[in-house]
C-alpha cells in the first residue's frame, strides 16, 4: 500500500476505491454507509434540521481534538442547537496530493469515535485528491441532519424580556488554543480546545427545562458576537454580566498577555441557553449535573430596551456595549 | 461571586477598590478634570472596563496620539505596500498594521492577498529567523511604535549586525510621544486639563522626558499603569493635585515604572536610533520626534535600501483621524464614523487599530 495520498487516490478509480474501503469504510462503517451506494437511503419522518460547515483547521492535531472530530461536533451541534437529535452525517474530503496515508487514517479514526459519541451516522462521503498546495492537507466538509422532535423548537428571534440568559461552560478555549498551538504559546495554565458533542445535553434540556427559547452555540465570533445576533434577531436588549461568565484561569490569562477579549474567542463545545425566568434554575441545575455542563452559569438578561443592544456590565462594576466581532480575529480556525 | 469574579477580579481590577477609588475622585473634584491619555492601551482600557460610566461628568476623557498604529502616516503605509510589491521581499509587520489603507484604499493585507509576503510577528525578534532561513530574501521588518516597541527592534538591528545578516533591513516609523505632545501644546492644539502618561514608555524613558509639561505649560500629568484600578489612580492623583493646585508629574505606576527608567532599553535605543523629523498622521511633520537608524546602522536602513524616501501619500479623502488624534473631534462626530468607516472596512487608522480611538468607541462605546 503507498503510504502518501497520490492524485490517483482521487480519480474515482482502483486506488479511490482502495481509500474507500481501506480507510473510510473500515473506521466509519455502519450498514447505510457499507452498501457504497450513490446516495444514502435515509428512513426519516417529519421535520428535519440540516446543516453544513466545512473545517480548514491548521493544525490538524491540537490539544483537545483535531479536525476529523470537530468536523463532527461542529456540524452535530449546529443540528441540535435547532432542538434536534442529530442522525446522520455527509462527510467531504479534499485532500491535499503527498498526504501521508497515516495523517489521514488518524483524522478519519478521530472522526469515527467522535460520530460514535455523538450518536450519529456517517452515510454518505465524497473524496477529492488536489495537487499540492491547492489545500493545506485536508478540508473536511460535514452535512448533519436531525430530527426535529418538539413541536415548537427554539430560534434565535425567540428571546424576549424576562428570559435569563445562560452558558454551559467557560468562554474562549478553542480559539485560544488554536492560536496558541499554532504560534508555539505556553501558559502558566495548560489550555485545551472544548471540541465537543452537546446533543446529549440539548436532549436533556429539551426533555426537561421547558420552554426553551434560544439555543445557539457560540463558535466564531465567540459569545459576544452570538448573544449580539440574538439581540438583533429577536430585537430585544440583552444584558450580560462579565464577572459571572465562565472563563478558565489559562486563557484568561493567555488573552491579558495577548490583549485577546475571550467573548470574542471561538468555542466548540459550549452553548448559550435563553429561556424564561422560572425555567432557569431547573436549566442551570441540568447543565451542571451533565458532563458538558459543570460550570455552567446564569450569564445576563433579556430585558425591554433598545432593539439589537447589548449592554455589558464589566466586572468592576462600569457599563459598556458589545457589538460583533469585527473582521477576522483569527483564520481558520474551525 | 463566580469563580472568575473570584479569581481575577482581584487586585487591580477589584470592583470595590475600583468603585472606592471612583467615588474619591467624585469627591475630591471641584470643577472639570479633562485629561488627555496618549496611550492606545488606555484607551481601550476605559472603554473597555466603562470606567466613563463610573466617573462624575465632570472628567472628560480625550483620546490623544497615543495608538502606534493611527499616528503612522500614509506615506509610512503606502511606503510599506510598495516594499511589499518587489520581488523576494518578505515584508514583517505586527498584525495591526495589514489593514491600514494608503490613500487608495490599498492596505498590507491587499497586497498579500495578490500575492506579496507579507508575515505577521508576535514579536520583532521573529524577524530575524525569517531572515536567517531566507537567505534568498530581502527580509523587512515594519517598526512601528513608540519608545516601548522601538527598543526591542533596535535589539534585533543590533543582532542582525552581529551576525552579519545582510539580507534584513529595517523600515523605521517608529515615533516619540515627548515631542508629540510638546507639538500639541506648542501650536494651542489641545485645550486640557491634565495628562494621563502612558506607563509603557515611561517604563523605558522615565519621567524626566516629561518635565516640560509642568516647566513650560504648567500641565499636571500623573503616569499610569493599564488595570482599571491603576487608571482610577492617576486619575484621583490628578484630581488631587488640581483642587490642591499643583502642577507635578506623579508617578502612580511606581510597581512598574523608574523614575530613570530602563538604563539598557535606553542603551540600545541610544545606540541603533538617532531622533529625526518623522511625519505623523493628522499632525505633521514634527521636529525630533522620529527613531531613524544611527549612521553605524545606516545599512539596515530599508528606506534607503529600496529607495523609498521619495514615496509620497496624504489622508484618504474625508478622514478626520487627523482631528480625532488632537481630541478636537470624537469618534462619534466623524461623519464617516460606522457609516463609510467600520473595523472591516476602515477608512482611516482610527479604526483599523483595535487600540485605535474610532475602533474603541465603535466597539465600546454606549
Amino acid at each position: 500500500m503507498h503510504t502518501h495520498i497520490l492524485l490517483d487516490h482521487g480519480s474515482g478509480g482502483l486506488a479511490s476505491q482502495r481509500l474507500i474501503k481501506d480507510i473510510f469504510v473500515r473506521h466509519l462503517d455502519n450498514p447505510v454507509l457499507s452498501l457504497l451506494n450513490d446516495a444514502a437511503c435515509l428512513d426519516i419522518s417529519g421535520p428535519v434540521a440540516m446543516s453544513t460547515d466545512t473545517f480548514t483547521v491548521t493544525p490538524l492535531f491540537f490539544p483537545g481534538g483535531d479536525i476529523g472530530s470537530l468536523a463532527v461536533h461542529g456540524t452535530v451541534n449546529d443540528v441540535a442547537m435547532c432542538g434536534a437529535v442529530p442522525k446522520y452525517l455527509s462527510c467531504g474530503f479534499i485532500i491535499e496530493e503527498g498526504l501521508e496515508l497515516k495523517i489521514l487514517e488518524r483524522v478519519v479514526a478521530s472522526m469515527a469515535q467522535a460520530a460514535e459519541g455523538a450518536e450519529v451516522q456517517v452515510v454518505t462521503g465524497d473524496t477529492k485528491v488536489v495537487p499540492k498546495g491547492a489545500v493545506d492537507q485536508i478540508f473536511i466538509n460535514t452535512t448533519g441532519l436531525g430530527e426535529i422532535l418538539v413541536h415548537d423548537p427554539p430560534q434565535g428571534n425567540k428571546a424576549r424580556p424576562g428570559d435569563l440568559v445562560l452558558v454551559s461552560g467557560s468562554m474562549g478555549d478553542h480559539g485560544l488554543t488554536i492560536l496558541a498551538h499554532r504560534e508555539g504559546l505556553a501558559f502558566q495554565t495548560p489550555i485545551q480546545s472544548d471540541s465537543a458533542a452537546l446533543h446529549g445535553l440539548v436532549h436533556k434540556l429539551m426533555q426537561e427545562a421547558g420552554a426553551i427559547h434560544v439555543l445557539r452555540d457560540p463558535t466564531r465570533g465567540g459569545l459576544a458576537t452570538t448573544i449580539k445576533e440574538i439581540a438583533e434577531q429577536s430585537a430585544v436588549c440583552i444584558e450580560l454580566d462579565e464577572a459571572q461568565i465562565p472563563v478558565n484561569p489559562g486563557v484568561e490569562e493567555g488573552c491579558a498577555f495577548l490583549g485577546l477579549d475571550p467573548l470574542f474567542l471561538a468555542n466548540e463545545g459550549k452553548m448559550i441557553c435563553i429561556l424564561p425566568r422560572e425555567y432557569a434554575p431547573k436549566a442551570l441545575q441540568i447543565m451542571r449535573s451533565h458532563d458538558m455542563g459543570h460550570s455552567a452559569a446564569i450569564v445576563g438578561r433579556v430585558i425591554a430596551g433598545h432593539p439589537g443592544r447589548v449592554v455589558l456590565n464589566t466586572g468592576i462594576g462600569g457599563q459598556r456595549l458589545v457589538h460583533m466581532l469585527e473582521g477576522e480575529q483569527l483564520p481558520r480556525i474551525c | 461571586m463566580s469563580d472568575r469574579a473570584k479569581n481575577t477580579m482581584q487586585g487591580y481590577a477589584d470592583p470595590k477598590l475600583c468603585r472606592e477609588l471612583a467615588d474619591k475622585i467624585a469627591q475630591s473634584l471641584t470643577g472639570r478634570l479633562r485629561f488627555m491619555e496618549v496611550c492606545g492601551t488606555h484607551t481601550v482600557s476605559i472603554y473597555r472596563f466603562g470606567l466613563r460610566t463610573m466617573l462624575p461628568l465632570t472628567v472628560e476623557h480625550v483620546s490623544g496620539p497615543g495608538c502606534p498604529v493611527c499616528v503612522t502616516h500614509a506615506r509610512e503605509v503606502a511606503a510599506s505596500i510598495a516594499l511589499a510589491a518587489v520581488p523576494k521581499v518578505i515584508v514583517g509587520t505586527f498584525g495591526d498594521m495589514i489593514r491600514v489603507p494608503d490613500s487608495t484604499g490599498q492596505s498590507l493585507q491587499q497586497a498579500k492577498a495578490q500575492g506579496a509576503d507579507v508575515r505577521i510577528c508576535y514579536s520583532p525578534i521573529d524577524i530575524l529567523q525569517t531572515a536567517r532561513s531566507n537567505p534568498g530574501h530581502e527580509v523587512v521588518f515594519l517598526g512601528v511604535g513608540f519608545e516601548t516597541t522601538a527598543p526591542a527592534v533596535a535589539a534585533v538591528v543590533k543582532q542582525a549586525k552581529a551576525e552579519g545578516l545582510t539580507n534584513l533591513s529595517l523600515l523605521s516609523c517608529h515615533k516619540r510621544i515627548p515631542p508629540a505632545l510638546q507639538f500639541l501644546l506648542q501650536n494651542q492644539d489641545v485645550a486640557v486639563d491634565a495628562f494621563l502618561l502612558p506607563g509603557h514608555v515611561c517604563t523605558v524613558i522615565g519621567l524626566q522626558p516629561f518635565a516640560f509639561l509642568r516647566s513650560e505649560y504648567t500641565i499636571p500629568a500623573a503616569v499610569a499603569g493599564f488595570e482599571p484600578a491603576d487608571i482610577l489612580m492617576g486619575l484621583f492623583v490628578l484630581a488631587r493635585m488640581q483642587v490642591e493646585n499643583r502642577v507635578e508629574i506623579v508617578n502612580a505606576y511606581p510597581r512598574a515604572v523608574k523614575d530613570k527608567g530602563n538604563p539598557t532599553a535606553l542603551a540600545v535605543l541610544g545606540e541603533v536610533f538617532v531622533p529625526g523629523d518623522a511625519d505623523w498622521r493628522g499632525l505633521g511633520k514634527i521636529q525630533d520626534s522620529g527613531f531613524f537608524l544611527a549612521p553605524e546602522y545606516k545599512d539596515f536602513d530599508a528606506w534607503e535600501r529600496f529607495d523609498l524616501e521619495d514615496i509620497e501619500d496624504k489622508e484618504p479623502p474625508g478622514c478626520q483621524c487627523g482631528q480625532v488624534l488632537k481630541g478636537q473631534l470624537h469618534p462619534r462626530q466623524c461623519p464617516l464614523f460606522g457609516r463609510k468607516c467600520t473595523p472591516s472596512r476602515p477608512v482611516g487608522p482610527c479604526m483599523v487599530s483595535t487600540e485605535g480611538s474610532c475602533a474603541a468607541v465603535f466597539r465600546y462605546g454606549m
